[in-house]
């Protein structure tokens, strides 16, 4: 019975390291830059794993990131240069907050440019809109009361 | 615009989103250009595999080729390893990127499988490979002679692949002494 248990144990400290292998943890000399290090982890996309930030994803290469955007924080590097040196290995795509500029405006601008034509859009409609409900019930001229009533003739018949 | 054409416009924008979502649909979300397009290959000094020596950007220029990088531990480059044989035997110059891999590993798998490289890189720690952006195994770099960065396929390189996409591209660069 000891033994089993002995055994149990054994068998739940192992487990428990492979579990354990699986999250890097990281030492910070400061908190600041372990709060740069979340968010800068949940700002950068995983290359691999494309829907995922680096924060999230389990990829090799997202661990790899992580690995070296402690590095680099430890070295002091600012926000910027660590982004910047990023976009140069993996491109835009790799920043979930795209930079402000180049062919990005038409992703920042685009919210607010479809915002502006749907508001000309409604107002040039209601504008060109009949003022009041009276004037839209429209008279049929003698003609078309004629030719109604031949449509009408004609549709009973053939039932 | 007519009434009647009004009448369409519903039709029309329906039209135009089903066109471009379809389009989505036959998109490859991985076939994504490398930011090292048209850019140099990074500058690198690093052991070549196998032997004493260690190589640099120089050792790849000269003529326009291939830049492969692989790993014992990737399975797609298993899969495509056979591909790159033939190519190497049509005369292409393949170089090999050994990517985070172990030494033994790789000159093993090179001894069963075959060896198409002219030479390997053997970056251990990934270093050469995060310059390039490389972000999993295999990926290949299309270099024009001058060392420069001309296209990337992410993922196995097979008879499709080359024929369609990167065959032309290195016979562009083959025309024009390297340079186009």
């Amino acid at each position: 019975m000891r033994l089993l248990r002995q055994l149990l144990l054994a068998g739940l400290v192992l487990v428990a390291g492979r579990t354990m292998a699986l999250i890097e943890t990281y030492e910070f000399s400061t908190p600041e830059l372990e709060a740069r290090y979340q968010q800068l982890s949940e700002e950068l996309r995983c290359p691999k794993c494309q829907n995922q930030n680096i924060a999230d994803s389990n990829a090799p290469i997202a661990q790899d990131l992580r690995k070296l955007l402690h590095q680099q924080l430890e070295q002091g590097a600012t926000d910027a240069e660590i982004l910047d040196y990023m976009v140069a290995r993996y491109g835009e795509f790799v920043r979930y907050r795209p930079r402000f500029g180049g062919a990005n405006l038409v992703l920042w601008l685009a919210p607010v440019l479809l915002l502006c034509a749907a508001m000309v859009v409604l107002i040039i409609t209601l504008r060109s809109r009949p003022k009041s409900a009276a004037t839209t019930t429209t008279v049929l001229s003698a003609e078309e009361q004629s030719r109604l009533q031949s449509l009408l003739e004609r549709a009973e018949q053939d039932s | 615009m007519g009434p009647r054409l009004k009448l369409f416009l519903p039709l029309i924008l329906f039209a135009l989103l089903a066109i471009t979502l379809f389009r989505g649909l036959g998109l490859d979300p991985n076939e994504m250009p490398s930011a090292l397009i048209d850019r140099p290959l990074p500058a690198f000094n690093l052991p070549a595999l196998g032997q004493t020596g260690m190589v640099s950007a120089a050792d790849v220029t000269g003529q326009p080729a291939l830049l492969n990088v692989w790993a014992t531990w990737c399975v797609s480059c298993r899969v495509e390893h056979p591909y790159l044989k033939q190519l190497a035997q049509q005369g292409i110059p393949i170089f090999g990127l050994n990517y985070k891999d172990d030494d033994s590993a790789a000159q093993r798998w090179l001894e069963e499988l075959g060896d198409p490289y002219r030479f390997n890189i053997a970056d251990r720690e990934g270093t050469l490979g995060l310059d390039l952006g490389v972000y999993g195994a295999p990926e290949t770099y299309l270099l024009d002679a001058t060392g420069v960065v001309r296209y990337r396929h992410a993922g196995v390189v097979d008879e499709k692949v080359w024929q369609t996409i990167l065959e032309p591209l290195y016979l562009a660069l083959s025309k024009g002494n390297g340079v186009p």
